[in-house]
């Protein structure tokens, strides 16, 4: 090739990338804003970076091409299914950065790093969902996981942030160590990083040992990120000592994109070995949800609960992935669109919940909102509702499409036990409706910022009326992404 | 799936002018009205910051209204409604989501029920009289659980009913944790979480049958099961699933403990709206789904549920006499009076669904007024144990009248509209097999034993608790309470034809339906 065509290749290759330069620009000049203004550029470099998140979400839509599109050398894929998960890492991501900026703000320890690490964050995301090949796939994870566990100690002087950024470190690298020589394995029995080249050795010798090996390491290592039993350990602790603002981020954007690689991973190149993966990843959504579901019920810390309740809503997500193919993809992206702003909601009303400048820690310190503060409480209602998945609140949609598409791939026993785990989560998030609506009240609250009203409210409206209503849209676009891309 | 116009079943393709499809119309306007009237009291309490005097009274007039307003919409639908016909009308069907539509309609079953639910929820309004904390919240979930229970039976697609079927449980945990009795988070708990695991069952269930059919609408799963059928061993299932959900709403023996925990921690109004609509919930559903879509496993099943049935009546009478709360008794005694409504409904004759239905109708109006009677002395004594009262005619007259004519209707006095559904039930029952007739005749006996002691203990005997010497007898608004109530019941008793001959015809359809392909059941 000639220089001048490998510069046409290249710009054309950088068109594809849009998001991901606005976002990597974005980080790079704020990091140059910040250096020279000092600490306080950090509102101005907060607010930039929520538009600029924003922008990316925006970008990634318009970009979004009909059919998949590879680039840089078939490092990287653009598609629907890539679009559409990009642009809801993006929003998702603004709003727990538009709450992290007020939470710090009212501490006073706005840092105008906070803003750079979570676009670095959600630029691996990107860059997660549009793998095409492992290294790229590794390079993703790695951005993301490192800002997060320098977002996870953010709070260097106390302890507990401390200790759950050393311990997402440890157990972060362990599980990167799984996921690199599961990776290292496929290599080597497929002869290539590249997805298509493994998708072609995957259907020459379909059930090849070594492929299943490797893959199976793999989804240990994703299974970590997604925070799946029996890789859950480190959630409960790490969403408990991170700030609570950070602990949004991480219960919400990270998951869809881990879920979006796992997706891509297992459909695209991995696909003649269905049957194979099928197995464990039902196995993985099997236990989370009884993991999930029972140690839940024994929790007292808000923080720890709502660790527990992702870990069991990974579950059903999982249960999508398993069922395979384009309906498991869309019933994975359309649980997640639910998911995301249902969880992103609860924290902003856990954030607005303070009283004398300190935090709720327990569900009991929940008691009598609904007396003192019933819009909070309303809202807060809505929200579990919704993510226990009882209609009319639109968590119940995921759940209906989650459990027709595993029905469908003839998981009869995992929509069972799916349904059972739902039953029993309901009793913990009954349980902090009937401590917020049914105990007598404790303590006067203090308002909230705006952010988290803002945060909050559109969360609840989103789950009612919002997506019920306009779920049918939702689908439309979540089967168009699927159909594109597999 | 195909737009299609809704009949009830491919056989019957019977379309008129009220048959048409149509977007939104008269049905939604009707189920969401209440709902519209909760985000007036919500925007009315954001104006006035907070709660206050002003807000609660502005709150249950507007209640009122829209409770009111409904019934009044109810009856102009009823005129347009022709009940000769089996077929749906007053239809509504709209996309969704994924093949799912926004689909209402109403038969004479539905109209039937909805006609209940309209006729109580003004009543129940006027019975919240007594709640003082948190009024304007109370009058919001009232007023959704309204439009909730309005969908259920408009419904016409089986996702949209689920909805509707479910999100009922919503209001009513609220309403029974926050404004019920001593016990009320205990009863609460119990009450959604026995609740949800029956529906989520029916959840998996809807979920097959939706991908077995490739339709949800009502009318394409009942043709669907008519014509082609559900694989057998599906079926039996299928309806596990389903009577796993509809049992539980009923309630049918064992799996109706929920219900007295419910009834008595329930605030007055609650019980009323339990006992008149939410359990009959679980009869539309047997007789909507159960019997049309899988008449194999229906009759497959039927003596499981005559034997449930018939426990239920003689083991729920039982209990009931031995109940020291008034409210625990009337929980009991309706326990065994929906016995007589499974029964009904499985006995699978044209006698045994048409008095099914009649028993519901009736049930649902002499139920709720016992448990009013139960809030009247409740609100004034704040106590519901029997020992307590005696000897209450002295001072309250017109109450005890009032009592007594609604105890002869629990018993099924000849004239009451108790009585119809019990003879109804017990012929089509006695047809199919006598022996269980025989048992739900004793039941009979049995609710007159109950029934009439708890009368002579808490009406008639001298008036030895000083506590009742300054009681008061009815005023105005009670006044209002009973006297609807008491017609409706005299009415259907004097002149049961009225509602027969209205549900006759989806009556002798949903017969068809059941008897075609069961045929030669036991």
């Amino acid at each position: 090739m000639t220089t001048a065509e490998l510069t046409a290749l290249l710009i054309r290759d950088l068109g594809l990338i849009r998001p991901e330069l606005a976002l990597a620009g974005f980080a790079l000049a704020a990091t140059l804003v910040g250096a020279i203004a000092g600490p306080r550029s950090s509102g101005l470099v907060g607010n930039i970076g929520v538009l600029t998140l924003l922008a990316a979400g925006v970008l990634a839509l318009i970009d979004r091409p009909d059919a998949p599109v590879q680039g840089f050398f078939d490092s990287i894929v653009v598609d629907g299914f890539a679009a559409y998960a990009k642009a809801a890492i993006a929003f998702s991501a603004a709003f727990t950065l538009m709450l992290g900026q007020e939470f710090f703000a009212r501490a006073k320890d706005d840092r105008y790093e906070f803003a750079i690490l979570t676009v670095l964050a959600v630029l691996g995301m990107f860059i997660m969902v549009s793998a095409n090949d492992l290294i790229t796939l590794y390079l993703g994870i790695e951005l993301q996981s490192l800002s997060a566990y320098v977002l996870a100690a953010w709070r260097r002087d106390e302890s507990r942030s401390s200790e759950a950024g050393l311990k997402y470190f440890v157990l972060g690298a362990l599980s990167s160590g799984l996921l690199l020589y599961g990776a290292s394995l496929v290599y080597g029995f497929s002869g290539s990083v590249g997805f298509d080249a493994i998708a072609k050795a995957a259907e020459n010798g379909a059930g090849n040992v070594g492929l299943v090996f490797g893959l199976v390491f793999m989804i240990c290592g994703l299974a970590f990120k997604l925070a799946a039993a029996p890789f859950h350990m480190w959630t409960p602790d790490v969403y408990e000592g991170a700030p609570t603002p950070v602990t949004a981020l991480f219960a919400a954007a990270p998951k869809l994109a881990a879920i979006a690689l796992l997706a891509r991973l297992l459909f695209d190149p991995f696909a003649a070995l269905t049957p194979q993966w099928q197995q464990v990843v039902a196995a993985i959504a099997a236990l989370s949800l009884a993991v999930g579901s029972l140690i839940a019920l024994a929790q007292t810390s808000l923080k720890r609960l709502m660790a527990y309740s992702s870990i069991a809503n990974m579950g059903f997500a999982l249960v999508a992935v398993s069922a395979g193919g384009q309906a498991g993809a869309a019933a994975a992206l359309i649980y997640m669109t639910i998911y995301l702003p249902t969880t992103i909601g609860i924290f902003a009303l856990i954030l607005a919940m303070r009283r004398d400048g300190e935090m709720l820690e327990t569900i009991d310190d929940l008691a009598g909102v609904a007396s003192r503060r019933p819009w909070i409480a309303a809202a807060m209602t809505v929200l579990l509702f919704s993510i226990a998945g009882i209609p009319p609140v639109a968590g119940f949609w995921g759940k209906w499409f989650a459990f027709s598409a595993a029905w469908n791939a003839g998981l009869v026993w995992l929509v069972a036990l799916a349904a059972i785990a739902t039953v029993i989560a309901a009793a913990y998030y009954l349980n902090i409706i009937r401590v917020m609506w049914m105990a007598p009240p404790k303590a006067v609250y203090q308002t909230a910022g705006p952010a988290v009203i803002i945060t909050a409210g559109i969360g609840a409206l989103l789950c009612f009326p919002v997506l019920w209503v306009a779920i049918g849209w939702v689908e439309y676009w979540a089967t168009l992404a699927a159909r594109q891309s597999f | 799936m195909s737009a299609a116009p809704m009949t009830l079943s491919a056989a019957a393709p019977v379309l008129d002018a009220t048959s048409a499809v149509g977007g939104f119309g008269l049905l939604s306007a009707m189920t969401f009205l209440p709902l519209a009237a909760a985000l007036l009291i919500m925007a009315a309490r954001m104006m006035a910051r907070g709660e206050s005097k002003a807000i609660d009274g502005l709150a249950r007039v507007i209640a009122l209204i829209a409770t009111l307003a409904t019934l009044a919409l109810n009856l102009y639908a009823l005129t347009l409604f022709q009940p000769s016909l089996p077929s749906l009308q007053l239809v509504e069907d709209l996309p969704w989501v994924a093949g799912i539509r926004y689909s209402m309609g109403v038969d004479s079953l539905s109209m039937a029920l909805l006609l209940l639910t309209n006729f109580l929820m003004p009543i129940c309004i006027l019975a919240s009289h007594a709640i003082d904390k948190q009024v304007s919240a109370y009058m919001i979930l009232f007023l959704v659980l309204h439009t909730l229970m309005q969908g259920v039976f408009c419904a016409q697609d089986i996702v949209l009913f689920y909805a509707f079927f479910e999100g009922g449980l919503i209001p009513m945990f609220i309403l029974i944790g926050v404004w019920g009795g001593k016990n009320r988070v205990y009863a609460a708990f119990k009450f959604f979480l026995y609740t949800l695991l029956g529906s989520i069952l029916m959840l998996v269930a809807i979920v097959a049958m939706a991908l077995t059919a490739k339709t949800t609408s009502i009318a394409g799963l009942t043709a669907y099961a008519q014509s082609i059928g559900f694989d057998p061993q599906w079926q039996i299932w299928l309806w596990l699933a389903f009577f796993a959900s509809f049992a539980v709403k009923m309630p049918m023996w064992p799996v109706h403990t929920w219900l007295p925990d419910a009834h008595v921690e329930a605030p007055t109004a609650g019980s009323v709206i339990l006992a008149g609509v939410l359990l009959k919930l679980g009869g539309y559903g047997f007789l909507r789904f159960s019997l049309p879509m899988f008449p194999e496993a229906s009759a497959y099943f039927t003596p499981l549920v005559f034997v449930l049935s018939v426990i239920a009546i003689i083991y729920a009478s039982l209990v009931a006499f031995r109940q020291t709360d008034i409210k625990k008794l009337i929980a009991y005694s309706s326990v065994a009076h929906m016995g007589f409504v499974t029964m009904g409904i499985f006995a699978g004759g044209p006698e045994g669904v048409q008095g099914a239905i009649f028993q519901m109708l009736s049930h649902g109006v002499i139920s709720g007024a016992l448990f009013l009677c139960v809030g009247v002395i409740y609100d004034r004594m704040h106590t519901r144990e029997i020992a307590f009262y005696g000897g209450l005619v002295h001072r309250m007259p017109v109450y005890a009248a009032i009592f007594v004519l609604f105890t002869m209707g629990n018993v099924g006095l000849p004239l009451t509209s108790g009585f119809v559904g019990e003879i109804l039930t017990m012929t089509g029952v006695f047809k199919v097999n006598a022996w269980v007739a025989a048992g739900a005749a004793s039941g009979v006996i049995l609710s007159a034993v109950y029934a009439l002691t708890l009368t002579r203990k808490v009406i008639f005997g001298t008036l030895d608790n000083p506590k009742l010497h300054d009681i008061t007898d009815l005023n105005g608004r009670e006044w209002a309470m009973f006297v609807p109530l008491a017609l409706a019941m005299l009415i259907l008793g004097v002149a049961p034809m009225l509602a027969l001959n209205f549900t006759a015809p989806v009556a002798e359809l949903i017969v068809a339906q059941f008897g075609l392909i069961a045929a030669g059941a036991p």
